[in-house]
Formats: C-alpha cells, structure tokens, sequence
C-alpha cells in the first residue's frame, strides 16, 4: 500500500513531463508553421522540390544567392539584363553606343540586330564587339532585368515561372551551363571577369536553389 | 587556307581564302569591290555594311567562312544599272558630301525600305543609328529615305 502510494507519487511528475513534452513539440511546430508562412522564402512547387530533392535551409540558401547576386550584377551579366530597351556596355555599364534596340525577341531589330555585328565568336582585340552564337537581349514580353534590382526582387523574378522564360527547377539549374551565361567568363579582351569563378558561380547557383530558393530580406 | 564557295551579287565564287579574313578584306582585296569602304573595323561606323542573306551585316568583323554558301550583296549590286530608289532619291537630294561612308548608309538604309516601305522619322532614326557621318549629312539622308519610300512606291 505504501509502495502504491509512493509509485502514484512518483508517476505524477513522469505524466507532467510528458504532457510539456508533447506541448513542446506541437508549439515547436506550430511556431514552424506561422514563421513559414511569415517568411519570405520563394519555393519550387512540392513536386520540383520531391524531385529536386530540395532541402530548405533558408540560412545556406541566402548565404548562397549573396555570392549569386555578386555575379548576376556583374557588368557581363547584367549588360544584357538592361531596366532599359537598349543593352548596356563596358564596366561601368553605360548604353550602348547606337543604341540599338531589343525589338520583340530580344534579337534587334532592322538594321541593328545583333548579329549584324556581334559574331558566333568574340572578334580579337580590344573594342570589338563581343560574340557567341546566340547573341540576345531577354525578349520583350519577359525582359528579365537585372539593372537595379535589389537581391530579394532579383531572387523573387528568378523563381518566377512568369518572369523567368517559364522555367522550372531543372531549367534553372541547367541555365548555369547556358552558352551565352557561360560567355561571361570568356567575354574576350578588355572585359573584366564576374567576381566569382563560373564553377564558384554554379556551385552557389545549385546550392541556393536546392535550399530553398529562399530570397534575401532585403 | 580553305577553299570557301561565296555568292556575290549574284555571282558565284570559289576561293582559297584563311578563314577568319574578314569579308570586308575579301570583298575588296581578292574582289575588287571597293565600294565597300573600311571605316572603323570595329563594327562601330557602319561604312562597311553589306546584305548577308538580306541582313545588314558590318563586313569588317564578319569572318569569311560566315558568309559561305549564303547570299552577299554589295553596293555594286543593290541595283543593275544604279537606280534603286535610293540611289535615285540620293542623286536628286543630292546626298553625300565627302562620300566616304554613303554606300553603308544606302545598304542600311535598302533593308530599312524593305521591312518598312513608309518608315516615319522615328524608324529611320532606329534604323540608321549604326551608321554615322562624319560630315553630318544626316539630315539630308532622312530626307533621302523618304524620297526614296515615295519612289518605291511609284508616288514620286
């Protein structure tokens, strides 16, 4: 009877601990579920991210787009990434002379399309006109800008089925290895290289998007 | 050296030829087609443009073997005896003050006609701003397309 007593004594604080355990992880997750959905972080759709095997990690993922925006706003990136309709040229990112437009598929239009100057290559020498073999602005119905955008709006756009050439996360990952992307770490002489190698570039590319996609705060 | 077979004016050619030589060299050097002028050889004044496959290409820093098996057409052969509208509208408006840089802005400006038979002001300021003067006649080549849009289209 005394034993019975004493193991009624003692189970009570066993019941206690449980009961805050149990509430513990249904505030813990709870808690998870309202910073969520407060959070700011941009998604694949639950399907790309079973597919893609995406882990969010909105810590590793905004550490990564940091060094993605380095080279996205780098001159060879965001040159033809123009807030404007005539592309941008040189370091210091000015318009570029003759101003030749976009037009409707990004190609030029009339006489000053693209390749009526720039070439499947870049042409020697220094003040020549850069080349690859599919020279282009973005087109004009998705002109995917670069020019100005903060890294969340940049982060935002990117994840943007509708303002990223209707890409998903295979596509996304896959445009690290684009020709024209790719030109940018051999835009010939006189052009100075993004501030990260293109493997660093793709490593950081891969690794914002597996985490998450998450976009900076500001 | 490579054997490149090319289409000139009409014309077919074979010629042993490296084939990074800028057309520009072709057309003038093994050709002798000198109404394609060297201006810049940068791509940047425009005195060099010819048609690649009805494209205003700048000859100066487009590679030979890009223009093998493809149409070119020079100021030599916008016209057979030197009276497309252009070339009449240029006469009569008398155009060119130096000269030097008139056949690029004529190959430009034949393409500009061709996509845009009525191009207004704005048109042709797009169209033509590859091609500088540096004796300013742009004035008078606005006012030349123009003409030459009215000959085109039988109104003049």
């Amino acid at each position: 009877m005394r034993y019975n007593t004493r193991h009624k004594k003692e189970k009570r604080p066993y019941n206690i601990v449980a009961a805050l355990v149990v509430l513990a992880i249904i505030m813990t997750f709870m808690v998870s579920i309202a910073a969520n959905s407060r959070s700011t972080a941009l998604r694949a759709t639950e399907d790309e991210i079973i597919d893609d095997a995406v882990k969010r990690d909105s810590v590793k993922s905004v550490a990564a787009f940091s060094k993605v925006y380095s080279v996205l706003i780098s001159p060879r990136c965001v040159n033809c990434h123009p807030a404007g309709d005539v592309p941008l040229q040189g370091d210091d990112s000015h318009l570029h002379t003759m101003f030749p437009q976009r037009g409707k598929d990004g190609k030029g239009i009339l006489t000053m399309k693209c390749t009526n100057c720039h070439q499947p290559e870049n042409t020697p020498g220094t003040h020549t006109p850069p080349g690859s073999p599919n020279w282009h602005l973005p087109p004009a119905d998705m002109k995917m800008v670069f020019e100005g955008k903060s890294p969340r709006e940049l982060a935002k756009q990117i994840m943007d089925p509708t303002k990223n050439g209707n890409k998903d996360m295979k596509a996304l990952i896959a445009h690290a290895d684009d020709e024209l992307v790719k030109w940018g770490w051999q835009p010939g002489e006189g052009r100075t290289l993004p501030p990260l190698s293109h493997r660093e570039f793709k490593e950081a590319w891969i690794t914002w998007l597996k985490n998450g996609a998450y976009a900076p705060t500001n | 050296m490579a054997t490149i077979n090319l289409k000139i004016n009409g014309n077919k050619h074979r010629l042993d030829v490296d084939p990074s030589t800028p057309l520009l060299w072709v057309l003038r050097e093994h050709l002798n087609l000198v109404g394609t002028k060297y201006g810049c050889g940068v791509a940047a004044c425009g005195a060099c443009v010819v048609h690649l496959d009805g494209e205003a290409v700048r000859s100066c820093v487009t590679k030979i073997n890009r223009a093998a098996d493809k149409e070119v057409v020079t100021i030599e052969g916008i016209s057979e005896k030197g009276d497309h509208p252009l070339q009449q509208a240029w006469e009569q408006i008398d155009v060119p003050q130096c000269g030097y840089c008139q056949s690029g802005q004529i190959m430009s400006a034949a393409v500009l006609l061709r996509e845009i038979p009525n191009p207004t002001d704005e048109d042709i300021d797009l169209a033509m701003s590859g091609n500088i003067c540096r004796c300013g006649t742009y004035l008078r080549i606005r006012k030349a397309i123009h003409l030459a849009a009215e000959i085109q289209q039988g109104t003049k």
